[in-house]
C-alpha cells in the first residue's frame, strides 16, 4: 500500500475507526467461537476470521443511508452499521432480544432502519435482491449506493450472474464484491472455475471489475470508494474481487484438513490486523501501547455484550407463529 | 390499454389490464417487470400501451432471467416499491422459485421486512401449450408459509383481486387462467373496487353437494351443475378465491349445510389443494359428513401436448356429474 495514497485519500479517524472494528470483530467472533465450543451455542457458527477487512473496508466507505447486502462473513458490517455485540450475541444465543427474536440464527442479521439486509444461506440469492434495491434508488431518483457479495463459491450460482447482469443493463447503482477465500466449503477454486481470477467475470457483463487484497483494510476502503463513487453518478455497477484466505474451517464443527497448512501458514503472515498495524505504524498513528489500549476496549465491549445477551430471555415457544405475514404499518417509505 | 365505463363488458383479460392500469395510475410506487411486456405489450397483450403510458422506469423489459427479476422485485418491495411482475408462463415460475420461498417468503418472518410484491402468473391448461405452457404450479407454493396466493374465476374477481393483491403488504402469488383471458366478459363497476384476499365466494347456491374449486374449473362445476339440477340434484359451487389465506369458515358453512363435498381443480391430484380441504373437511367437519369427500382432478402425468390426450387429462363436465349422482346415492 502506497502511503501517500492513504494519507490523501483516507483521514486519520476513519483509518484509526476501521482498525478498531476489526479487533472489535476479531474479539467478538472469537467469543462466539468459544461459546460454540462450550456448547453454549448451538447451530453453525460461520466466522470472517482472516478474513475481517473486507466488510470493515467496505462498509466504512459507504454513507449511512447506504444499503448493505452481506456475505456471511461480513461481521464487520453489522458492527459498523451499529449492530451491538449485545445484539450479536442475543442472536446468535437465540435470544427475544436479537434482530430475528430467536426466528433465525448465525449471521442471519438484518434491519431496513440500518440499511442491512438479512442474509440467506442459498448464497448469491441477495444479489438480485441488492439490485432490486438499486433499481428503486434509480426509479425514485435517489443518490444511494447498495453494496453487496458473495463467496467465491456463490459466483457459480445462476443469481450472481442474474444479478449482475441485468444490473449492468440497466447501470444500477450497485457494488458487487467476491470474498475469494480459495475453498466453497471444502471445495478449492480450481474445482469451481476455469478461471484464476473471479474478477474476470466482470467483462461478460461489460463492467469493471478489479482484484483487490482482501487483507488490507485500506485497499478495500480504497477500491471500495471508487466503486461507489462510480456507482453514485450513474456509471454502474463495478465487481471487486477482494483475495483472502478463509483461516478456519466452513463452520466452527470444520477441522477442514482439507486446506494445506502450508497455505495457512502462509497467510497467517498477512493477517489484516497484523497489516492495519504494520500500516498505522508506518503512519506514526498508532503503537503497541495504543493496539494493547484498543484490546482492553474491545474486550470489555463483547464481554458487556455477553452480559447483556445472557441476561436476555429466551423467545416463548408460542412465539413461532407471530410474524408470518407483514402488516401495512411495516411496509417501508 | 382500455378504459373503465360501466356500459361496456370486458374480458378477463382486459379486467387484468384495467386493475394494473388503475394502480398505477393511483399509486406511483407500482411497477411492472417482466419478459417482453413493454415495447411488445407482454405475450398476452395485458400491457399493451404501457410503456408509453408510464415510461421505461416503470415498465421494465428485462432479461430472460425469472430468478434475477423476481430477487430484483422483492429489493425493490422491501424499500417500499410496489413491483408487479409477470411470469409469461407460470410454468417458468419454477425458475424463480428458490427466490419465491426463501426470499420473498421468509423475510418477513426471519427480520420483519414487509415484501409488498406481486408475481403475476398465466396458468393452466386447455390451450395446447403442452408440458411447459400449461402447468397449475400452486400447490408447489400452497405449502410455502409467507406466501398470499390468489385464482380468480371472472373478470370481476380477476380485476379485484389483483387490486388487493398489488395493495397488500405481503408476497402475492397471482394465478390468473389463459383459458379465460378472451372467453368469459362481464360488466365492471366504474367506481374502484377491490376483492379481499382471504374471502371465497359462491358462485351457485344449492343444498345437495358442495362443489369446492377455483380458476377456470368453476365454470366446468356450472356447467354441470346446470345438467344435475335436470335430476334434481342441486350443486353448491364454492369458488375459492384464495389459496392461501384459506377461507375455511366458507368451506366449512358450505359443508356442514350440504353435508357432502366434491373438490375439484386443474392441478395435480396428489398433495393438491384438494388434498388438503379432505383432510380439513375430515378434522372439522366429520360429523356433518353424509358420503366420502370426493376429488376430482387430473392424473400425475405432466400436462400432455395432443388434443386427445389433452382432453382426456384435464377434468370434464362428465366427470363431475359422475361424482356427483354417485355422492347423491348416500
Amino acid at each position: 500500500m502506497d502511503l501517500a495514497n492513504v494519507t490523501r485519500d483516507i483521514k486519520r479517524a476513519d483509518l484509526l475507526q476501521m482498525y478498531f472494528y476489526l479487533r472489535l470483530t476479531r474479539t467478538l467472533e472469537d467469543r462466539v467461537t468459544a461459546l460454540y465450543r462450550q456448547g453454549r451455542i448451538v447451530g453453525g457458527v460461520y466466522t470472517s476470521h482472516g478474513m475481517e477487512a473486507i466488510a470493515v473496508g467496505y462498509a466504512s466507505a459507504l454513507e449511512r443511508d447506504d444499503v448493505i447486502a452481506p456475505f456471511h462473513r461480513d461481521m464487520g458490517a453489522f458492527l459498523i452499521r451499529g449492530f451491538t455485540p449485545g445484539e450479536v450475541l442475543a442472536h446468535y444465543l437465540g435470544k427475544r432480544t436479537g434482530p430475528s427474536k430467536g426466528k433465525d440464527g448465525n449471521v442471519h442479521m438484518g434491519d431496513l432502519k440500518r440499511g442491512v439486509i438479512g442474509f440467506v444461506s442459498h448464497l448469491a440469492d441477495n444479489l438480485p435482491v441488492a439490485t432490486g434495491i438499486a433499481l428503486s434508488f434509480k426509479i425514485r431518483g435517489e443518490r444511494r449506493v447498495v453494496f453487496t457479495g458473495t463467496g467465491d463459491g456463490g459466483t457459480s450460482r445462476g443469481d450472481f450472474h442474474e444479478a449482475m447482469n441485468f444490473a449492468a443493463v440497466r447501470k444500477l447503482p450497485v457494488v458487487f464484491f467476491c470474498n475469494n477465500n480459495q475453498y466453497a466449503y471444502s471445495t478449492p477454486q480450481c474445482l469451481q472455475m476455469a478461471i484464476r481470477d473471479v474478477a474476470d467475470r466482470a467483462k461478460a457483463y461489460g463492467m469493471p471489475g478489479e482484484i483487490v487484497d482482501g487483507n488490507d483494510v485500506a485497499a478495500v476502503y480504497l477500491a471500495s470508494t471508487r466503486a461507489i463513487a462510480l456507482a453514485r453518478t450513474g456509471g454502474g455497477p463495478t465487481f471487486l474481487e477482494f483475495k483472502t484466505m478463509r483461516m478456519h474451517g466452513h463452520s466452527e464443527h470444520d477441522p477442514a484438513k482439507y486446506v494445506p497448512r502450508e497455505l495457512l501458514e502462509e497467510w497467517k503472515g498477512k493477517d489484516p490486523i497484523l497489516k492495519a498495524e504494520y500500516l498505522l505504524n508506518q503512519l506514526d498513528y498508532g503503537d503497541e501501547a495504543y493496539f494493547h489500549e484498543m484490546g482492553e476496549r474491545v474486550k470489555k465491549e463483547v464481554e458487556a455484550g455477553l452480559e447483556f445477551a445472557e441476561q436476555s430471555p429466551l423467545p416463548d415457544g408460542p412465539e413461532v407463529l407471530e410474524g408470518v405475514f407483514a402488516t401495512e404499518d411495516e411496509v417501508a417509505s | 390499454m382500455t378504459t373503465a365505463t360501466a356500459q361496456t363488458e370486458v374480458t378477463y383479460l382486459e379486467a387484468i389490464s384495467q386493475a394494473l392500469d388503475e394502480e398505477m395510475d393511483r399509486d406511483e410506487r407500482v411497477f411492472l417487470m417482466g419478459e417482453d411486456i413493454g415495447t411488445y405489450g407482454g405475450a398476452f397483450k395485458i400491457t399493451d400501451g404501457f410503456l408509453a403510458k408510464y415510461g421505461e422506469w416503470r415498465v421494465l423489459d428485462t432479461p430472460l432471467a425469472e430468478s434475477g427479476f423476481v430477487g430484483a422485485a422483492i429489493g425493490a418491495a422491501m424499500m417500499g416499491l410496489r413491483p408487479v411482475v409477470e411470469m409469461q408462463f407460470a410454468d417458468f415460475i419454477s425458475c424463480a422459485f428458490d427466490q419465491i420461498t426463501e426470499v420473498a417468503a421468509k423475510n418477513h418472518y426471519r427480520w420483519g421486512a414487509a415484501v409488498p410484491m406481486v408475481i403475476r402468473a398465466p396458468f393452466g391448461g386447455g390451450v395446447h401449450g403442452g408440458p411447459f405452457h400449461s402447468e397449475c404450479p400452486e400447490g408447489w407454493f400452497f405449502h410455502s408459509p409467507g406466501l398470499k396466493i390468489v385464482a380468480p374465476s371472472t373478470p370481476y374477481d380477476a380485476k379485484g383481486l389483483l387490486k388487493a393483491a398489488i395493495r397488500d403488504p405481503n408476497p402475492v402469488l397471482y394465478f390468473e387462467h389463459k383459458f379465460l383471458y378472451r372467453r368469459i366478459k362481464a360488466l365492471l363497476p366504474s367506481e374502484d373496487y377491490i376483492v379481499p384476499i382471504g374471502k371465497a365466494d359462491v358462485k351457485r347456491a344449492g343444498r345437495d353437494i358442495s362443489l369446492i374449486t377455483y380458476g377456470a374449473m368453476v365454470h366446468l362445476a356450472l356447467e354441470a351443475a346446470e345438467l344435475l339440477a335436470q335430476e334434481g340434484i342441486d350443486l353448491e359451487i364454492v369458488d375459492l378465491r384464495t389459496l392461501i389465506p384459506l377461507d375455511k369458515d366458507s368451506v366449512y358453512e358450505s359443508v356442514r349445510k350440504t353435508s357432502k363435498a366434491i373438490l375439484l381443480h386443474e392441478d395435480n391430484k396428489t398433495g393438491g389443494i384438494g388434498a388438503e380441504i379432505a383432510a380439513l373437511l375430515a378434522e372439522d367437519c366429520f360429523d356433518h359428513l353424509d358420503g366420502p369427500v370426493l376429488r376430482i382432478a387430473p392424473p400425475d402425468t405432466p400436462v400432455p401436448f395432443s388434443t386427445p390426450l389433452e382432453e382426456y387429462f384435464l377434468p370434464k363436465v362428465s366427470d363431475i356429474v359422475t361424482a356427483a349422482r354417485k355422492l347423491a346415492a348416500y
